[in-house]
């Protein structure tokens, strides 16, 4: 079926108007040799059909709801959505409208996007958040741009720890390759059990941002206090890749000093979704507001004295500055960011706190569980958050397999990203796993051969 | 349209003082940006500059422009509290609102009051 | 004081109100970590969950949107956005998928982004599909991405130039300068193609290749297409397609049989994503047969082959030379893929025809319906948009104004200034999914206001009057910049 409004005899007025006689006729400045193309696609389904056809190809997939028990996490967790955001989300007035371009008839989406930013520097106690990018991977790659934009190229040097999250790397690295950066630090077979301090003797006079991850990809958590310190002597820009759910309990990332505080708020509502769309959170100082990428929404008043919001600093973006922007960012994440907004504040502050509590005990309640089976070990002996590297005694693929015959994704085989890793697993537990899972998870193990 | 007299005018609206070296934008540079709400100043002092090189960044509400050097030499001063008030750029481009002094500033290709008023003239229509 | 209409959700904050709570921990105490590691205060809102209900249903009331009008926004297609697309990305098979779950417990999802791939390819003439990128620009700045690497891994560094269109919307050129080449400006001719005397001229061996937006933002197809394509690739340049326009061409022409090398899709665009104020977007790049080896990483690809009893097994590859991942995880699978998927399979080959078919029917009967009352200064046969002149003669009405006075007519305003080429542009894109009555209630409302133009300026210059809000002062917020808002002063002994 189509969504074409129009009757036989309603088209045939039309094009009478148009003066052609047929719809074919509109098409005559398309070259005729390549007119037409007969597509080799599937028939067309009616809504019925389509409905059936999606509902089987979703469950030929093994869910982590309905199925299987999950401790995966590494840059996407499994938390609940309360029932609210998805009601917000699915109003036609949010989620069919576009860019605020007319703030007239757009205060709904200014406003929420405006309270968005409120609730993300108030969570990184930043003073300034812009209106989202696509993913935490993608933020990171935009703190690299801002760097680069606001040292205007006269320093050319990344300083990033090998525990910031092996695919944010990687897109940094892509994004960059036209900039002729030198980059340090991204090395995987360095000291993993090195801390922060490690990093500070990769950090010079050239180094125009030092890039880390808190907790970082191994869960751990750092205090980057004296890092910082550091790096600003030396001038250098500091970005932390945050999780927001530790930041709802842990010292922010502001304390620290930092210059920038980027990460995923896809655990602030949004569903696994198979890897997205999600939500790259992006927050810095005002003074580096004008360097920074992505749409910015702005208090004023309108011609009648009422406070509304507008779209602000818009000369900075690519659809005025061209070539000369920091970067090519159209969309944000709108509906995402309203997502992220309903969450955090259906829940409020308790409720908001009370998951970070839940993750926090359910995590180390899994992690002294796990320790006590023979052959396994937590790798690292610093605090942490949701989410801990477990030392088995085979390599962890195979440990994930015979978990998955159980039932269990067992975490993420840190094997994949870190040739020393080989027999690590990394371990995620929110607040969606019951005592019983992660009994279940020890018994299983207890019993491998 | 104000064109001070005792100025040199370039094609692309900044002007150039021979007497002190400095250099900002024409009034009919800011009116044509509109309200500015932000300048960068993008050389500092003891810097050598040449004609065309950039000297500055500057966005109003609806556009944004590159404001380059109409003369070569050795920048002398730079207006460090410009980047606080850029609204100066609007309301005193030729006094409060310099950008940097130019020392021993060979000019380029610039136009005096009258040619620049004409130049301006031309491209109102 | 300005007068508020909705207090912020930090207004609306009550010290100890909750909204939902969670369960009570199910497993023995673990001591926090030490308090230096911790955060001293929380200063995030306390609501209670009806107060987000209205407070956010209030907001939406606030919005216009596809499912409440006519939204002629040119560039932008914003077409209807079918309900059933929204139940199907929901399904918790889709839903709760973890990205790393080992690819056998989520072939249901790899098998549609498999056909995904396939289609598109089938839809635009090309060798291969990247899913990856998360909207647009996203994949703009991948295509162009591909085109350095493939002139670099041949040693033709010298190749530094793009060529731009002066039409091309901004993307364009931002995303070249993000890898620092630089723009050469292709001016238009007379017909709205691009200008082949100027392209001659701007052809030579440090060419990287030509950005085209076809049909261009004036909604024109480039009747000279395959001559600007060879004179393109006859310089060792590679074609460079923007894909915002592809609601025209649909069944119509492919992009890779006129000899295009890459091009990225908007599935919020033409395949009906719901735009969602401004994001997610999804935006899967095609490419021709010699870029496929450097397609970002990874693809979707057979990893075992089936038979008839037995379905293949899909899993990720990685092309050969590829230029990197442009994200985490796999593309924007949930909010965009299913959506687009459900689209297409319900549309066929005859469907996504008509789709075009009368996108472009609609874009000329309103362009025919405005002829005599407003100039288009680009008048032939448009494709699935038209631009035209939002001023008259001897009158200080600007098309900002007329964008506004729509609304009182309960009509989004068309795409205002853009393209730059035209003096005050409007740009309408109507798409498939208008029926007549509101074309002619559209084009009667801008006959009627251009009546009031000449009548009565200043309603033109005050509007819009029936809108929540007027209009606002955009110097205000770029002067003062407040970006965000924090809960009350004494907020715990305010209530």
């Amino acid at each position: 079926m189509t969504y074409i409004p129009i009757s036989p005899k309603e088209r045939d007025a039309m094009l009478q108007t148009v003066g052609v006689k047929s719809l074919d006729d509109l098409f005559d400045a398309i070259p005729k040799n390549h007119r037409f193309p007969e597509l080799d696609l599937p028939p067309a389904l009616t809504e019925m059909e389509a409905a059936t056809l999606l509902s089987e190809m979703a469950q030929t997939n093994e869910n982590v709801r309905e199925h299987m028990i999950s401790f995966l996490g590494a840059g996407a967790y499994n938390h609940y959505v309360p029932s609210v955001v998805d009601h917000m989300l699915r109003r036609g007035e949010f989620f069919t409208a576009y860019t605020p371009y007319q703030p007239e008839i757009s205060q709904g989406t200014l406003q929420a996007i405006f309270e968005y930013q409120s609730l993300m520097t108030n969570l990184t106690g930043m003073e300034v958040s812009n209106a989202s990018h696509y993913d935490g991977a993608t933020a990171t790659a935009e703190a690299v741009n801002l760097a680069y934009a606001q040292f205007r190229g006269k320093r050319k040097k990344i300083v990033m720890s090998p525990t910031v999250h092996p695919q944010y790397r990687e897109v940094i690295r892509t994004y960059s390759q036209g900039m002729g950066l030198e980059e340090a630090g991204d090395d995987v077979s360095a000291d993993l059990e090195a801390g922060p301090e490690a990093l500070m003797s990769l950090v010079d006079d050239k180094t125009m941002i030092v890039v880390v991850q808190y907790p970082d990809f191994f869960g751990r958590i750092h205090d980057y206090t004296k890092l910082i310190e550091d790096a600003h002597a030396k001038g250098a820009l500091v970005c932390i890749v945050a999780n927001p759910t530790a930041l709802l309990m842990l010292k922010t990332p502001a304390e620290m000093g930092a210059d920038i505080v980027v990460g995923e708020a896809q655990p602030f509502g949004i569903p696994l979704w198979y890897g997205g769309p999600y939500l790259g959170f992006f927050t810095t100082k005002k003074s580096y507001v004008h360097k920074m990428a992505g749409r910015l929404i702005g208090e004023t008043v309108d011609a009648r004295g009422q406070r509304s919001y507008v779209l602000t600093l818009t000369a900075r973006e690519q659809h005025i500055k061209r070539e000369r922007a920091t970067s090519n960012i159209c969309t944000n994440q709108g509906l995402l960011a309203l997502a992220a907004a309903v969450y955090m504040s259906s829940l409020g502050k308790t409720g908001l706190q009370q998951v970070a509590n839940l993750c926090y005990q359910k995590a180390h309640y899994a992690a002294s569980e796990l320790s006590k089976i023979d052959g396994f070990g937590l790798c690292f002996t610093e605090p942490f958050f949701h989410e801990f590297v477990l030392c088995c005694p085979k390599p962890a693929s195979e440990v994930n397999e015979y978990l998955l015959d159980n039932g269990i994704f067992g975490g993420y085989d840190l094997g994949k990203d870190y040739p020393s890793l080989k027999n690590h697993l990394l371990v995620a537990v929110t607040e969606m796993n019951s005592k019983q899972e992660i009994d279940t998870l020890v018994e299983v193990l207890k019993e491998m051969e | 349209m104000n064109v001070p007299s005792n100025l040199k005018y370039t094609k692309s609206d900044e002007w150039f003082d021979p007497a002190n070296g400095a250099a900002g934008i024409t009034d009919y540079a800011q009116n044509q940006l509109s309200d500015i709400v932000f300048v960068e100043l993008l050389v500092d002092e003891g810097e050598t500059v040449e004609v065309g090189k950039p000297i500055a960044s500057v966005e109003s509400v609806k556009a944004s422009a590159e404001i380059y050097a109409p003369a070569s030499g050795t920048v002398s001063a730079v207006n460090k509290g410009l980047a606080d008030k850029p609204e100066t750029l609007n309301s005193d481009p030729f006094g409060e609102g310099w950008m940097i002094k130019i020392a021993g500033g060979n000019a380029g290709d610039v136009m005096d009051a009258d040619a620049y008023t004409a130049y301006c003239d031309g491209r109102a229509h | 004081m300005a007068t508020i209409v909705e207090p912020t959700i930090f207004e609306l904050s009550s010290p100890g109100r909750l909204g939902v709570t969670m369960p009570a921990s199910d497993v023995p105490e673990t001591a926090l970590p030490p308090k230096n590691l911790l955060r001293s205060d929380l200063p995030l809102p306390e609501l209670a969950e009806v107060d987000v209900v209205r407070h956010y249903t209030k907001l939406s009331k606030f919005n216009y949107s596809v499912d409440d009008g006519f939204y002629p926004l040119g560039s932008c297609t914003m077409k209807y956005n079918p309900k059933i697309n929204e139940d199907t990305c929901r399904l918790p098979g889709f839903l709760y998928t973890h990205p790393l779950q080992p690819i056998e417990t989520v072939q249901g999802n790899l098998a549609l982004m498999f056909e995904m791939q396939e289609w598109l390819k089938e839809i635009s003439g090309f060798a291969g599909v990247t899913l990856q990128p998360a909207a647009g620009a996203h994949g703009e700045f991948t295509g162009v991405l591909m085109m350095a690497a493939y002139h670099k891994a041949r040693n033709d560094t010298k190749r530094t130039k793009m060529l731009i269109p002066d039409a091309a919307h901004g993307t364009n050129p931002a995303s070249v300068g993000m890898l620092g080449m630089s723009v050469v400006t292709i001016p238009s001719d007379s017909r709205g193609n691009v200008d082949l005397k100027a392209l001659e001229a701007a052809c030579d061996d440090t060419v990287v290749g030509m950005m085209l937006t076809n049909p261009n933002t004036l909604g024109m197809f480039d009747e000279n297409i395959e001559k600007v394509v060879n004179m393109v690739k006859d310089c060792g340049g590679l074609m460079y397609g923007d894909g915002a326009n592809l609601n025209a061409l649909l069944g119509i022409v492919r992009p890779g049989d006129l000899g295009f090398d890459v091009m990225h899709f908007n599935l919020h665009k033409t395949f009906s994503v719901p735009h969602g104020g401004g994001g997610p977007g999804s935006g899967p790049v095609g490419v021709s047969q010699r870029l496929v080896d450097y397609l970002p990483s990874p693809l979707v690809g057979i990893i075992e082959e089936g038979d008839d009893d037995l379905e293949p097994l899909y899993g990720f590859v990685t092309p050969k030379h590829s230029i990197g991942r442009m994200k985490a995880f796999h593309g924007h699978f949930g909010g965009g893929l299913v959506r687009a998927y459900t689209y297409i399979s319900m549309h066929g080959p005859d469907g996504l025809k008509a789709i075009s078919q009368f996108a472009v029917l609609n874009a000329n009967y309103l362009q025919a319906r405005l002829r005599s009352t407003y100039k288009i200064p680009y008048d032939r046969i448009c494709m699935h948009e038209f631009v035209m002149e939002g001023q008259f003669e001897g009158s200080d009405v600007r098309a900002l104004d007329i964008s506004k006075r729509l609304m009182d007519y309960k009509f989004h305003p068309p795409t205002n200034y853009f393209p730059l080429i035209v003096h005050e542009a409007l740009m309408i894109e109507p798409t498939e999914t208008e029926n007549k009555d509101t074309l002619d209630r559209f084009a009667d409302a801008l006959i009627a206001i251009a009546e009031e133009a000449k009548s009565q300026p200043d309603l033109l210059h005050n509007a819009p009057h029936s809108t929540p809000f007027g209009r606002m002062d955009e110097v205000k917020a770029a002067r003062e910049l407040v970006l965000c808002c924090w809960l009350p002063e004494n907020y715990e002994t305010l209530k």
